[in-house]
């Protein structure tokens, strides 16, 4: 997922040179009022470990392919995410200088697409609300894995739109954004499971170092402010930024329009029409707004209201099967 | 050779190379250090057609390879990394790019040109940044990053990282080749040794850094990492470098090049 220099401009540059810097410039205030000296040389060997690790090749069953280790949440977990961001920034350079595995302009973006998601969203918003309330074999394998998929979706993502904003690629949007998001779903899940047994071992071999880090943790973001922060970002996203989506059509579209010559294909037999009925009645939003309606209104509404339902549908599936356990005194 | 021998080669060969005594081997860190980020924004900021203005910065690296004796190949070599991902980008401005170029009698796909354009930005980039690396050691870099106030924690870990990186990679090649010997014909490591083998390098790692953080206090560490090596002075030389190198740039930068294909060679785009 590096970024050559090639696939950016200077300004796109500017801005993730920028924020990265913030990202650093907050880390670095953190880990100083840690105020704990034996980190230093920690996150020197452990940055030198991870990338050690990534040169091994881990296959994955039935494939024939290998994957490799991810970073950013290994160290978010080890060390923490303030400390764990300063070290894959060393990591990143070295990449960058040393075997030209990024570029030195893109190296902001870099920074940003893989080093900010796996210690920050990963790390700080995944791992650690997940493994705060108890540290078992089950929570490291789900965070790993799903905090694995969440950061390389993010970054891919990241990535595919600042190739976007710099205006280098007449590759169209959703193609681009289609190819990246589906790689990196499989490269994520094998990501998160290395993880996962690589965190398992430690937990059984030298639980300690897993305690320090959950001891390090219930200071920091409860589970509640993580729901909380995350609930305000699926606001922000379903609310505000939905007035912003793209009125192409997406790949699946993009791709019928070129074959078939529409968006849409004819629908015959009674089968289709009856689905086409029964479509209607139950689609209160039709195409994201309020019925004959095109207002701003109705896709802020359409949105929130979406989100809720998926929220609403994931914890009736959570307490359906029990996945939700009452504590006992 | 595995990935991990080759990475292990590639760190020596630079380093052996950044032990040079060439004029750029000789020129102050930072100076370099500016200059190649100062040569790949400029890169960056010319236009995706625009490539007679590329071709012409390529004069930067004419200068830079004479006068650092580099050899091309070396530095054409790391491409092999970002070609891929560059060349998939690239590769669809031909297909998605409705624009022509006219030149006399004949027609061209602009996408055609935007490609090399960008495979050009991609080789030029990829190319400054080994004349940078070939001829400055990490030392130095680290040195010219604190010069450029960079923050010391973020330094000393960087500097730390590569340090023990050589150490790491071989103890990874050893339990890789370990691993191989005893599990032929595998192409990579089993999921039900993934966590052993990689946990085992983690926890001897961490114990490592516990060792390596007790002998720095014995050496009498403060908080402060001293950069080994004999660190160039910047001097009168290094500043005509620079001042001259980067007026060349912002010249070609500047330079109407759109009038050499439709006033004196009569292309136009449609």
């Amino acid at each position: 997922m590096h970024m050559a220099d090639a696939l950016i401009n200077p300004t796109v540059a500017a801005v993730m040179y920028a924020a990265s810097a913030a990202a650093a410039a907050y880390s670095i205030k953190k880990v100083r009022e840690e105020n704990n000296p034996r980190k230093i040389p920690l996150m020197g060997v452990m940055g030198a470990f991870v990338f050690a690790a990534q040169m091994l090749n881990f296959t994955i069953p039935g494939t024939g392919s290998s994957g490799h280790l991810c970073g950013g949440l290994l160290l978010a977990a080890l060390l923490g995410p303030y400390a764990a961001f300063l070290t894959m920034i060393g990591i990143l350079t070295i990449q960058c200088l040393l075997f030209a595995d990024g570029g030195l302009l893109a190296l902001g973006a870099n920074i940003w697409n893989m080093a900010f998601y796996g210690c920050f969203v990963g790390g700080l918003l995944i791992w650690q609300p997940l493994i705060q309330r108890r540290l078992s074999k089950a929570r490291i394998i789900s965070a790993s894995v799903v905090g694995s998929v969440i950061t390389l979706q993010m970054g891919a993502f990241s990535v595919v739109l600042e190739t976007a904003a710099s205006g280098i690629s007449e590759l169209p949007f959703n193609i681009f954004a289609f190819t990246m998001q589906g790689i990196h779903l499989a490269i994520g899940a094998v990501e998160g499971l290395i993880i996962a047994a690589v965190l398992l071992f430690v937990y059984q071999a030298r639980p300690e170092l897993l305690a320090g880090a959950k001891a390090a943790a219930n200071g920091s973001l409860t589970f509640e402010k993580a729901l909380a922060f995350l609930g305000s970002a699926a606001v922000l996203a379903a609310g505000v930024l939905s007035l912003a989506a793209s009125e192409n059509p997406d790949g699946l579209e993009w791709s019928l329009e070129k074959v078939a010559g529409s968006a849409e294909l004819e629908k015959s037999g009674a089968l289709h029409a009856l689905a086409a009925q029964i479509q209607e009645l139950t689609s209160l939003l039709p195409d994201y707004n309020f019925q004959g309606s095109e207002s701003a209104w109705g896709t802020v509404f359409s949105g929130l209201a979406g989100s809720a339902l998926v929220l609403l549908v994931c914890v009736a599936c959570c307490y359906a099967f029990h996945f939700f356990k009452h504590k006992t005194a | 050779m595995n990935k991990i021998s080759g990475a292990l080669t590639e760190i020596n060969k630079l380093n052996s190379t950044a032990q040079g005594s060439s004029v750029m081997h000789r020129l102050h860190p930072l100076a370099k250090l500016l200059l190649t980020i100062f040569y790949i924004a400029m890169l960056m900021s010319f236009g995706k057609y625009q490539i007679f203005g590329l071709v012409s910065m390529s004069i930067y690296l004419f200068i830079g390879f004479h006068l650092s004796r580099l050899s091309l190949k070396e530095g054409l070599w790391r491409l092999r990394l970002i070609l891929p991902l560059v060349s998939m980008v690239g590769l669809a401005n031909p297909f998605f790019d409705s624009h022509q170029f006219v030149f006399g009698s004949q027609t061209l796909n602009a996408g055609w040109i935007s490609f090399i354009t960008l495979m050009l930005k991609g080789i030029f980039a990829v190319l400054a940044s080994y004349l940078l690396i070939a001829t400055t050691s990490i030392e130095q870099i680290c040195y010219a990053m604190r010069l450029a106030h960079l923050p010391k924690i973020l330094v000393t870990q960087f500097l730390l990282t590569y340090r023990y990186l050589t150490l790491l990679l071989e103890q990874a090649d050893t339990i890789s080749q370990a691993y191989a010997l005893r599990a032929p014909k595998q192409t990579g490591i089993h999921f039900k040794v993934w966590g052993t083998l990689a946990g085992q390098l983690l926890l001897r790692s961490i114990d490592r850094a516990n060792a390596l953080y007790d002998s720095m206090l014995l050496r009498g560490y403060q908080g402060e990492y001293y950069y080994g090596g004999p660190l160039a002075a910047w001097n009168k030389k290094d500043w005509r470098y620079l001042v001259s190198i980067v007026f060349l740039l912002l010249l070609l930068r500047l330079l109407p090049w759109s009038l050499l294909y439709t006033k004196i060679l009569g292309g136009k785009f449609l």
